[in-house]
């Protein structure tokens, strides 16, 4: 079982280096959007520092989003999803396995480039590595959610927005004690209590959402 | 009694036909009982005057939102479960429903606060929540419209509701330490008015009488989908 | 306050619009339905 997890990793890595292009596209996403922010708002050093752990985790939101669509598209189209459904591996197992690359590429990026961000932000120093542990706990439960959506919008047209309607919603939880762990450690008190709560729903969606990926991609393809 | 009898679409339609006006007309008794009760039983509020009375409207409608969604997600649950064509439609013909009383929620809970605190938005929890269950709402009604297959429309929206429906205390719980986190004063639109017993009668009688509406809207719009189903 | 009337009725002639409106568009996909 740990072996098919593994080769479906190691192939969907694989196929991301060879389409590098778009992998980094993503990330230049996240360092466009957050780069608006300030041209949207002005460039006022407090509002700046108010606002940076939100405007990073939006952005880190929207970009994690945007290359969902691909995650199950191209094995759908060459055949491969289909020999995946009929295979021995349970595909839970398989579900978790390309959520785990997914993030891999798109969500452990982001959590490594946020600090950069943070500093045009003026975000004081010992506030980066909560964000980037926020981000580290977080950015896999949006791949892991997300890509239930993806399996739900398999082919579906209107693909893309229609992933973002479904998913966005979702994501609140995950913006909210991401955001906030980073808030409240500003503050001074510590953001210990929402880390841990996002560690607990990194839990809870590494133990719910396979299932629920999986169902959705048999629902998608029968 | 066999209730899966009236498990099959054919069996069920003219159940539904029959059983639709009375709770049409159940909804019309109560909600006249329900605003009687409101406006000319239950005394004026000492800090809010008359404006308060939106809560008859505001609270029931957001009690409804939250219980149609989980209605929903009970009937999609069994919809997967089970692999009944009926469940299904029943999740389907619930959706639009729940949304519109979602958006009730939402629009009287705004003008509620425009005179009481002073904005038409008020980012409180129950306000917040409500926004993100109506795009819950839209997102399953988006996704079912999205997909030409009505069997796959109906299993892909199930386990949309699913899983929406295991979010939500997720979402609710976090929309409120978020809410006491950025506001120092605790402002809220629920916790305006002080309930008297007749105020909470009145509340009370008007959320039953959406739900009675609930059931009978909700019936006949299963029957136009059985309809346009099956032929 | 004292406009509350605004409000008040604002809140409830919308709600009942949108249930009436509701009951009109149910209608008429019932009779498409029928056809």
């Amino acid at each position: 079982m740990l072996d098919a997890a593994l080769c479906v990793v190691r192939r969907d890595l694989l196929l991301a280096w060879r389409r590098r292009g778009d992998v980094a596209t993503a990330l230049l996403f996240f360092l466009i959007v957050a780069s608006l922010f300030p041209l949207g708002i002005g460039f006022e050093p407090n509002l700046l520092r108010a606002i940076a752990p939100g405007v990073i985790w939006v952005a880190a939101l929207l970009s994690s989003m945007l290359s969902l669509s691909r995650l199950f598209a191209a094995d759908h189209a060459d055949g491969t999803l289909e020999q995946l459904l009929l295979g021995a591996s349970p595909l839970g197992v398989i579900a978790a396995a390309k959520a785990a690359a997914h993030w891999i590429v798109s969500g452990l990026p982001l959590a490594l480039i946020a600090p950069f961000i943070a500093l045009q932000y003026d975000m004081p120093g010992e506030l980066t590595p909560v964000l980037a542990l926020s981000l580290l706990l977080g950015t896999p439960v949006l791949s892991l959610i997300g890509a239930i959506g993806a399996a739900l919008t398999l082919g579906v047209r209107g693909g893309g927005i229609l992933l973002s309607l479904l998913v966005l919603p979702l994501y609140v939880p995950v913006l909210i004690l991401g955001a906030g762990s980073v808030d409240m450690a500003a503050a001074g008190m510590g953001g210990e209590g929402q880390l841990l709560l996002l560690a607990a729903l990194l839990v809870a969606s590494c133990v719910f959402a396979p299932w629920a990926i999986a169902t959705a991609l048999r629902i998608s393809m029968e | 009694m066999n209730w899966f009898w009236y498990a099959s679409p054919q069996t069920f339609y003219p159940l539904a036909g029959r059983v639709a006006p009375w709770f049409g007309g159940a909804a019309l008794l109560l909600a006249l009982a329900g605003l009687y009760t409101g406006f000319f039983v239950a005394p004026t509020d000492a800090q809010q005057g008359e404006v308060y009375r939106i809560i008859y409207i505001h609270v029931p409608a957001a009690w409804m939102s939250m219980f149609i969604y989980l209605v929903m997600a009970v009937w999609a649950a069994l919809g997967l479960a089970f692999n009944t064509r009926l469940s299904g439609m029943m999740a389907t013909a619930l959706a639009p429903t729940g949304a519109l009383f979602t958006f009730i929620a939402l629009w009287t809970g705004s003008l509620w606060g425009r005179p009481t605190w002073g904005t038409y938005w008020v980012w409180d929890a129950r306000l917040t929540s409500e926004l993100v269950l109506l795009f819950l709402y839209f997102g399953f009604i988006a996704l079912q419209a999205a997909i030409d297959d009505p069997r796959r429309a109906d299993r892909a929206g199930a386990l949309l509701a699913i899983v929406g429906a295991v979010n939500i205390p997720i979402i609710h719980y976090s929309v409120v330490w978020w809410n006491t986190l950025h506001q120092g004063a605790s402002v809220s639109v629920t916790k305006g008015a002080s309930m008297q017993s007749q105020m909470l009668a009145a509340m009370l009688l008007m959320a039953l009488a959406f739900w009675m509406y609930s059931i009978a809207v909700t019936l006949v719009r299963v029957r136009c989908i059985i309809r346009e189903r099956e032929g | 306050m004292s406009d509350y009337g605004f409000y008040l009725w604002g809140s409830y002639a919308v709600t009942f619009v949108l249930l009436f409106v509701e009951i009109i568009f149910l209608m008429k996909r019932k009779r498409e339905a029928k056809a």
